[in-house]
């Protein structure tokens, strides 16, 4: 069994997905045995409407998800009034965690605003997803190029704010970051033989979490690297599910 | 159910009860990745790296390696540093035998070491292409002698393209340039190293040259990628590899394990291109 971290609805602005129709993922993540999927929307990253989009994302997972997938709403802090989306993430879409993309939106995590959105976020016990990058950047459209987010700041930040719950998706090995920290990452983008092992050496195998970033990447690239690390079944079944199990539920 | 579902099944069931994954899981071939290197894999030496990689291989059901480059990563080596780069892989042959077979590296701005370097490495050694890099862009005429040599020997020539939004560097050959040798030399092998890395223009770039494959190693595991060259190219022209170590093979493996194909295409793209492109190569050395 499999719970994915890493999925998200809706249309990637730069080509068609083989499943970017909310039946086809669904119906994609059943196939390959995921049985919990954390759902963002494409949407979230390049809409301004985020209430919209947010809205849209929870109806989505309720009318085709089959209790699979779990609505992670897009928070942009440099909207007006964003902390009204958080709380409508929360309150009225029972969401269980959002999601953000700092180098989208226009903001580093240096900026005041995200240890704000990371406090108000912990104190309402929301899983924070925060999306390195979406693509390779030398391979993106010439006239929508974003440089990956930095995360130095991380390990800093998360000093100051103990009670977070902070997924880092989509990025290479997460320098400076250590167990201690308690910072999760998902495995998409871990890269070089054996990748997936180095992570769980890095930050512990109970903080790495199955993300594929299906549909924009081929799911079984992400299944395929904790085939390859030769992870022990306690640590594979860690990965695979039991870890992002026992975020959700702290 | 699908040869397609099947296959998907398989790895599935595989990953969750722990058995490497055969090749017979993958479909009815042996797994075979045109681009690897002992690069960015732990070991002192190049037995220890290959082994190491082998680990990982046999996790996966790959087969068997095409090994170039050694260690340090030598972007323009000078000829002495070629030749060690070479002894490097070439040891690594030796350990590993059934699991690698080789391409020489050659370095364009130096012509004559790079062909005694072929006769020295292919012609009178076990490998088997040649593996150019980004010493010089491949579509200057200094490659001619080189690829001349390698069409003698019928050997295939896998040369690194990108084509980089933030600027390829000033050796580096884009999928424009291997169209411009192509066409230069209608009987090479050519194979179009990361498929230009922007997968959607490479592949339109060299569409029309049909003696040049793509090859799929070293780029984020794009959705669309392995079924848009299957459409353009025709499955006879794409190849699996991964550029492991600094690329996971599992992350390169899964874009073909993943794609939308017929059983057929995809055990071309799995190592059934690859194994006919080196067909006459193999049968020479005793190697079929």
């Amino acid at each position: 069994m499999i719970i994915d971290t890493n999925v998200s609805l809706s249309r990637w602005p730069f080509r068609r997905l083989p499943a970017d129709e909310p039946a086809a993922l669904v119906a994609g993540l059943r196939k390959r045995n995921v049985r919990g999927a954390w759902t963002g929307s494409f949407d979230g990253i390049f809409h301004e409407d985020i209430a919209g989009v947010n809205a849209r994302l929870a109806r989505d997972c309720r009318t085709y998800g089959k209790g699979i997938l779990m609505p992670f709403g897009s928070i942009n802090p440099k909207l007006p009034d964003w902390q009204e989306d958080l709380r409508r993430c929360q309150e009225e879409h029972k969401m269980p965690g959002i999601r953000l993309h700092p180098n989208y939106h226009g903001y580093d995590l240096r900026d005041p605003i995200f240890a704000e959105l990371l406090r108000i976020a912990a104190d309402r016990k929301l899983v924070v997803q925060l999306a390195a990058r979406m693509e390779d950047d030398r391979t993106q459209h010439p006239l929508m190029r974003v440089p990956p987010v930095d995360l130095s700041p991380l390990a800093e930040l998360v000093r100051g704010v103990p009670q977070a719950r902070l997924v880092v998706l989509n990025s290479g090995p997460l320098r400076g970051l250590a167990p201690e920290h308690r910072v999760y990452s998902d495995l998409s983008m871990i890269e070089g033989a054996g990748g997936v092992a180095r992570l769980v050496q890095q930050i512990s195998a109970s903080r790495v979490l199955f993300g594929s970033n299906y549909p924009l990447f081929y799911f079984e690239s992400a299944l395929l690297k904790v085939k390859e690390s030769g992870l022990t079944g306690e640590q594979s079944a860690a990965v695979l599910a039991e870890n992002a199990r026992r975020l959700l539920s702290r | 159910m699908s040869h397609n579902q099947l296959s998907r099944r398989m790895v599935l069931k595989s990953l969750l009860s722990g058995p490497p994954l055969m090749s017979a899981q993958i479909g009815s071939t042996e797994v075979w990745d045109v681009h690897c290197h002992l690069t960015s894999v732990a070991g002192e030496t190049p037995e220890a790296r290959m082994t190491e990689l082998v680990r990982f291989m046999d996790r996966l059901g790959i087969h068997r390696v095409m090994l170039s480059l050694g260690f340090p990563l030598l972007e323009n080596p000078p000829p002495r540093q070629l030749r060690e780069e070479n002894d490097q892989v070439l040891r690594a042959l030796r350990r590993w035998p059934k699991r690698t077979l080789g391409f020489v590296y050659l370095n364009p701005n130096h012509v004559d070491f790079s062909l005694e370097e072929f006769n020295r490495c292919v012609r009178d050694g076990p490998m088997v292409g040649v593996k150019l890099w980004v010493a010089k862009r491949c579509n200057a005429p200094e490659l001619d002698p080189i690829v001349e040599r390698a069409v003698s020997f019928q050997a295939p020539i896998l040369q690194h393209t990108w084509l980089k939004v933030n600027g390829n560097g000033p050796g580096e050959s884009t999928p424009f340039d291997i169209v411009e040798l192509a066409r230069r030399h209608p009987r090479a092998m050519l194979i179009c190293g990361h498929t230009g890395g922007d997968w959607e223009r490479g592949i339109r770039v060299v569409r029309a040259s049909k003696n040049v494959w793509v090859e799929i190693a070293g780029s984020d595991p794009t959705s669309g990628l392995v079924e848009m060259a299957v459409r353009e190219l025709g499955a006879e022209r794409v190849i699996y590899g991964s550029d492991a170590g600094g690329r996971s093979f599992a992350s390169q493996l899964g874009k073909v394990m993943g794609a939308e194909l017929e059983t057929r295409a995809r055990n071309l793209i799995l190592g059934g291109n690859l194994r006919q492109m080196l067909a006459p190569m193999l049968r020479a050395k005793g190697l079929a």
